[in-house]
């Protein structure tokens, strides 16, 4: 999780950027992609990003995995992972998901069983949903916008971007918890839980990429576009 | 007079199974892709959770795993002529043959890379879609992750002269194949056609250096 007060500056600060960045890339004969009109800006976000990631974020991640018994990081995942049933339940709600939204609704209801701490929801098979407010705007036909390059955050566009500072504009550990040191460790083992899962994913990144950044966000555009339309994106010929 | 029914009863069936066997046996010979996509990625499944040098970690024993079980099964030169788009046409006979090697080596790679991390997973298959007549298919499964949100793999099958080939396979909605067109078009445009081709290369000996 990452602490709203950082993020809403740094997209602010990226949007007005990009905006003063994207005049300069028309001009200087390299056709920038539709869906990347910033490109230059955002490459330049990546560079500040990737040896942050590599040098301090990633090996944080990674000892996490490599040294914290599985219980104990199974338990962090799965109280996270409860908010996050929250928020995808009541997007469901705002997409008219219904059934994917009983889903969330069950799995939270199912998981105060083991205080939040065990997944006992996913054991008894039901599955874990993945709504957001990026993909309730796009239902909603609400277009993604400029693709934007986040250091510490990662890919996202502007509607995206967006979904994300709303989702932690409402919490809810900034409301819940008063006490600051505990609040700040929840933070930082909500990011550290965030940062692992991607672990696995980066690897093949690395493996796979000829230009990092150019493949993630061709990952990264086609991921949201199929989530939007729920495993169904429309067919299009993008033979640029 | 029973038993003689229940002879005949039992010599005609006996009839019709030799039968149903007569006429499965080309039917096994051209395998349904479905059918296909499961067998292979259990025998590789079951490779993956039974083989101690693949468990160790052992790149080599991995590679040939890949090389031997899932390579075959593949269209590398469609593949490639799907990453490349309306580049594909530009380059020559000698460039394709190339650039579905290079292609090819990275693809394995990357393979052997994400192999290891299937364990405490689930497949489930989705009942295949399609006419009996069609050539090109789409094999849906489902993968379940405990904790995780399930996450769909599509495999794009062809129907060619020696039976199905895989030409694409979807994880969660990224394709394998069209994600790296952007690339792809991009070291075309800076430094054309070979270009493409001596950075694959180099990623590839890159890679096998690490």
């Amino acid at each position: 999780m990452i602490e709203l007060r950082s993020v809403v500056p740094a997209l602010a600060a990226i949007a007005l950027a990009a905006a003063v960045s994207g005049c300069a890339t028309t001009q200087d004969g390299s056709a920038p992609s539709r869906a990347d009109p910033f490109e230059p800006w955002n490459r330049a976000m990546y560079a500040i990003h990737e040896p942050i990631d590599t040098n301090v974020v990633r090996p944080f991640a990674q000892a996490w995995v490599d040294y914290v018994p599985s219980p104990v990081r199974s338990a962090v995942h799965t109280f996270f992972g409860n908010i996050e049933d929250g928020f995808s339940a009541f997007n469901g709600l705002l997409q008219g998901k219904w059934e994917k939204a009983g889903n969330d609704l069950g799995r939270i209801t199912v998981n105060m069983w083991g205080f939040g701490l065990i997944d006992i929801a996913s054991d008894a098979g039901i599955p874990k949903g993945d709504e957001d407010f990026g993909q309730t705007f796009g239902f909603w036909g609400i277009p993604q916008g400029p693709y934007l390059f986040v250091p510490l955050m990662g890919p996202t566009t502007l509607r995206d971007g967006t979904g994300v500072v709303i989702r932690y504009y409402l919490g809810p550990i900034t409301y819940a918890v008063n006490d600051v040191p505990l609040r700040n460790v929840l933070y930082f083992l909500g990011g550290l839980d965030l940062r692992a899962e991607a672990l696995d994913a980066q690897k093949v990144v690395d493996q796979a990429a000829i230009d990092r950044y150019t493949f993630i966000r061709r990952a990264y555009l086609q991921r949201r576009e199929y989530l939007v339309h729920d495993g169904n994106p429309p067919k299009k010929e993008d033979d640029e | 007079m029973n038993q003689i029914l229940a002879q005949a009863r039992r010599a005609l069936v006996t009839l019709a199974c030799a039968f149903l066997a007569v006429a499965a046996a080309p039917a096994l010979a051209q395998e349904a892709p479905d059918a296909m996509v499961k067998r292979v990625s259990q025998e590789v499944l079951e490779i993956i959770k039974n083989d101690p040098k693949v468990q160790a970690g052992d790149q080599a024993r991995i590679r040939e795993v890949i090389e031997s079980r899932l390579v075959p099964n593949f269209d590398f030169t469609r593949m490639t002529a799907l990453a490349m788009g309306r580049n594909w046409a530009k380059a020559s006979p000698d460039q394709q043959k190339r650039l579905a090697d290079e292609f090819r080596s990275l693809l394995v790679r990357t393979y052997s890379g994400a192999l290891v991390q299937y364990r405490n997973q689930t497949i489930d298959y989705k009942p295949l879609r399609a006419d009996a007549a069609a050539t090109d298919v789409t094999v849906r499964t489902e993968v379940v992750r405990p904790g995780q949100s399930p996450v769909q793999i599509d495999y794009s099958l062809s129907k060619g002269a020696s039976g199905w080939k895989a030409s694409d396979v979807v994880v969660g909605g990224v394709s394998l194949v069209t994600n790296y067109r952007d690339e792809f078009n991009e070291q075309i445009r800076q430094g054309g056609v070979d270009g493409l081709i001596a950075s694959l290369a180099a990623r590839n000996k890159g890679g096998a250096a690490k």
